[in-house]
Formats: structure tokens, sequence, C-alpha cells
């Protein structure tokens, strides 16, 4: 049975007419395509359609989902390994004028807002110089990593499962730079701005804010380098936020302007958009300054996990022992358990979880065993995390299309 | 309608020429009435493939709530006929 068959027969068999339909509509070469992109079957038509291997400058080839601005998201075989390589990490722009080569000689950070004492600026070479520096290895997840995933689908950036990556950041810890500019007493809120700018003068600009609990967290960065290089221009360079253990929104890039606020920021990108429903998930840190009766901003990310091997439609062989190989993160709690089921979740095994390069990092993960008899094999991961968090096998619907973590499901042939 | 558009091909020509991106290819829509329409209006701000990826799943309500996110609360200059135009060919062609 050749490849495509068999993905027809899988996806017809696990998601009905909707997985069915996208198979019979676009056309061979599309479809090959597809399958060259590893994009995943529950990925809308359009999506299969336009999705196309791109290289942005510095970037090895991406998933293409959209040019301007950039959404590029990266193909699962680049997560077989715990650290994402810069050149393959994932690119996601609100707005389409991006910064383009930023000179890092008179680039200034400025640092003030109402709730500071002693507003400053710094250059690059004094962020450096004048604070210690730290590194932490840290997952960046976009808040709608694997929106695309959703039945039924929501509108927004149709992302598959690759708008994330895991660096070793190195930068300043946000709270040393804060306290350099002393906080006021009232001071609730910190608000970052970056270099990218609207198009249209109309178009709110994209700012984002933390309360001041988490801003004065070890963890939080200001970082210039991603895996021991500065960043690249593409992820942020010369500085960027790095918020462990929250969603990328946080991560503002080509930080610009850091303003300690005395009341919640209530720009478009924290008041309206990236919010998730009251109640709906299992979040520890809430941002509640910023909470209404009806939503709340997305915090934390929820566990989650990814088989990187085998791929989609491998052929595995029958009678030797198969390396089922993957990542676990979370929101920062740790990955307590990593399960593994060769029989799409009847029964379950605990796989061996591998090296902990800290609570914010993707945890490698992998789990043996020989196949034996089936033709058709569904392979299913499952992760726990230290506060018992663990992964839903029934979507948490919500309008905007966050927190997707259903068990990831890899279907093979054994032969 | 066809100085708009010149000024919409010229922002889309001054902002690719300092961008950090890679050729941006053209997407291609479908043919249609009002398929003019959403090129000279919404590449301005950005490419189509936005459209062609959330399809074909968006009911026209969705459809007309994201035609109105974009005027609302970005600010698109796009005066109520051209909506409204534009709103048809997304239903007709890229509808669920």
């Amino acid at each position: 049975m050749n490849r495509r068959r068999f993905l027809a027969q899988a996806a017809g068999g696990a998601a009905g007419i909707g997985a069915g339909r996208l198979l019979l509509g676009p056309s061979g070469s599309a479809r090959a395509a597809a399958d060259a992109l590893q994009l995943d079957a529950a990925l809308a038509t359009g999506v299969r359609e336009v999705a196309t291997l791109d290289a942005l400058p510095g970037k090895v080839p991406l998933i293409k989902l959209s040019y301007r601005p950039p959404n590029y998201e990266t193909p699962i075989s680049y997560f077989d390994s715990p650290i994402t390589p810069n050149d393959a990490f994932f690119v996601r722009y609100h707005l389409a004028d991006i910064p383009t080569a930023i000179d890092a000689g008179t680039w200034r950070l400025k640092i003030g807002g109402e709730a500071a004492t002693s507003p400053f600026a710094l250059s690059l070479d004094e962020l450096k110089r004048d604070f210690r520096a730290t590194e932490v290895v840290a997952v960046c997840q976009c808040s709608g990593n694997r929106r695309g995933l959703f039945q039924p689908h929501v509108p927004g950036v149709q992302w598959g499962p690759g708008a994330m990556g895991n660096a070793r950041w190195k930068g300043v810890r946000l709270k040393d730079v804060l306290e350099r500019a002393g906080v006021k007493k009232d001071a609730v809120e910190v608000v970052f701005d970056g270099a990218d700018k609207p198009i249209v003068d109309k178009t709110p600009d994209f700012i984002k804010s933390l309360p001041l609990s988490k801003a004065l967290e070890e963890d939080v960065l200001i970082a210039y380098e991603m895996n021991g290089v500065p960043l690249p221009p593409l992820n942020g360079f010369p500085a960027r936020l790095v918020v462990p253990g929250w969603t990328a929104t946080y991560w503002v890039k080509h930080l610009t302007s850091i303003d300690i606020a005395t009341k919640p920021f209530d720009g478009f990108w924290m008041k309206s958009a990236y919010r998730i429903p009251n109640g709906k998930f299992p979040v520890v840190q809430r941002f509640l300054g910023q909470e209404t009766a009806a939503n709340t901003p997305i915090t934390e990310m929820v566990v989650n996990s990814l088989i990187t091997s085998p791929l989609e439609g491998a052929k595995v062989a029958r009678g030797k022992p198969l390396a089922v190989r993957g990542i676990a993160w979370d929101g920062g709690y740790g990955i307590q358990s990593l399960e593994v089921s060769a029989d799409a979740g009847a029964t379950w095994s605990m796989a061996t979880l591998g090296s902990d390069q800290g609570r914010f990092s993707f945890r490698p993960w992998s789990f043996s065993f020989t196949p034996q008899g089936r033709a058709a094999m569904i392979l299913m991961a499952r992760a726990t995390n230290r506060i018992g968090q663990t992964q839903t096998s029934e979507l948490i619907l919500n309008p905007a299309g966050y927190h997707h973590n259903l068990m990831h499901k890899v279907s093979v042939t054994v032969g | 309608m066809r100085t708009y558009r010149l000024a919409a091909i010229a922002v889309l020509l001054a902002v690719s020429s300092s961008r950090l991106a890679a050729e941006e290819k053209p997407v291609e829509l479908k043919p249609g009435t009002g398929k003019e329409l959403v090129e000279s209006n919404c590449a301005a701000c950005h490419s189509l493939d936005y459209i062609v990826t959330n399809s074909p799943f968006l009911k026209t309500a969705v459809w007309e709530a994201e035609i109105s996110k974009m005027v609302k609360a970005f600010g698109a200059p796009v005066d109520e006929p051209s909506q409204r135009k534009i709103l048809d060919y997304l239903v007709k062609n890229y509808g669920g």
C-alpha cells in the first residue's frame, strides 16, 4: 500500500468526512507537496494549498503560512533534538513593518514610565556591561501553536505544531534593569514595545505588558543571545524579552522601550487579543490585573508533547526494535512522566525521560518496543507534569484557538 | 479605484524594498466578482495567503467578523460598499 493511500484511509477512519474531503480536494501535486511539508491531515484545505517550504534570510526552508508579515513554522524533524537550531527557529510577526538590519551601535533601550523613579537608556554594549549575564534554556511557543488542528476550525494563523522552539537564551535579568530604574510603590505592570510597526497608522502597535510580580521573577530576561550567538534578525535582534513558561506573545522582539506603569495597559494586544475564557484551563499563574468577568490573558503554557520519530506515515519493520522519540514541555513545573501507546490509546507504557535542561526546556523522551503483527499502528504520547496536569483527549474549545494540547497521534505501517 | 489600487501597490513596494523577507510570491486568489477589491484593499497590509489559509471553513458571520476586525480594530480604510462586496467574494469563494 503506498503512503498516500494509507494516509487517506487513516485520516478517513480517524476523523470522518472532513479529513476525507480534504484529501480528495487538492490536486495530486498539492497533496505530494503537503506530504513533503509533513503537514498534519487535520489542517484545512486552504493551508495545504498555499503552505510551502520557503527560506527567509538566515533560515533554512521552513513552512510558510504567510509571506507578509512572515509566519513560518518549523518542520517536525527539527524537534528530534531538544535544542532548536537558530536557522530553523520559527518566525512570527503580527505587523508587516518589521525592522531590517537594526544597527547595534545606535540601538537604544529606553526604560521609564510613570512608575519609574530614574528613567534611563541603554546601548547594547551598556546592557551587556552594566548587568550580570545569565542563561536559561526555555521553550518559546506561540499561543496559537496547533490552532490549524482545531476541529471545528477557528480563524487566525493556521499553525501546525511547529510554531515553537527551544533555545539557550543569554541575557540580563529584567528585574536588575528595573531595579536601576527604581520601581515606585504604585507600579502594577511593566509595558514592552518593540521595533516592529503597523503599515497603517490606525493599526494598534504590538505592545504587551506583564504583571509586576512576573516581571520581577529571576528567569525573565532581556536576552541578546540565542544558542551562543546574537539573536537572528527575525527572532528579535538585538534584544528581546524572554518569559520562560509563558507563551511567546510576551516575548517581545527588538525591544525598544520598557515602561513601568501604574495602571493596566489597555492596548488592543492586551485588552482584546490573547484572551482565554475564565476557568477553562488549569492555569496557576494568572494575570489578575487584566482579568475581566468573561476572560483573562493567556499566561503559562499547558503541558504538551510531540512524537518526533517515527514521522506520520512511516513504514516500520515488524520484529525489529522501534525507537519512538519525542519531546515534552509545560509552563515550567517540569515534566514528571511521558507515556506512549502503540494501540491508539488502549494501553500505555512509561517512556524514558532524557536529559533535563531545566524546567522550562523541551524534555526529550524515548520508548523502545518491537512491533509485531498489525499492519496499521497508531502511536500516541501523553505527558504529565510535576503538579499533576496532563494532556487532554478532548479539545478544550476557545474562540481564539489557543492551548491546543491534544495527545499527538502518529500513524505508521508495520511491514 | 485604480488610483487606490496603485497606491496600495506603491505601499507594498515601499514596504517590501526594505523588508527582511523572502521573495514574496503572488498569492493567486480564485476568479470572481470582488476579487480585485480584495486584492487592492487587503494586500496593502498583508499577503493574501492569510485568506486562503483560513478556508474553506469560515461561515458568513465569521468572515463578516474578520472584515469588521480589520476595519474597526486595525483601522483598514475600506468603505462600507467595498466591505460588502469583499464579504460576498470571500463567502462565495472561501466560505465553508
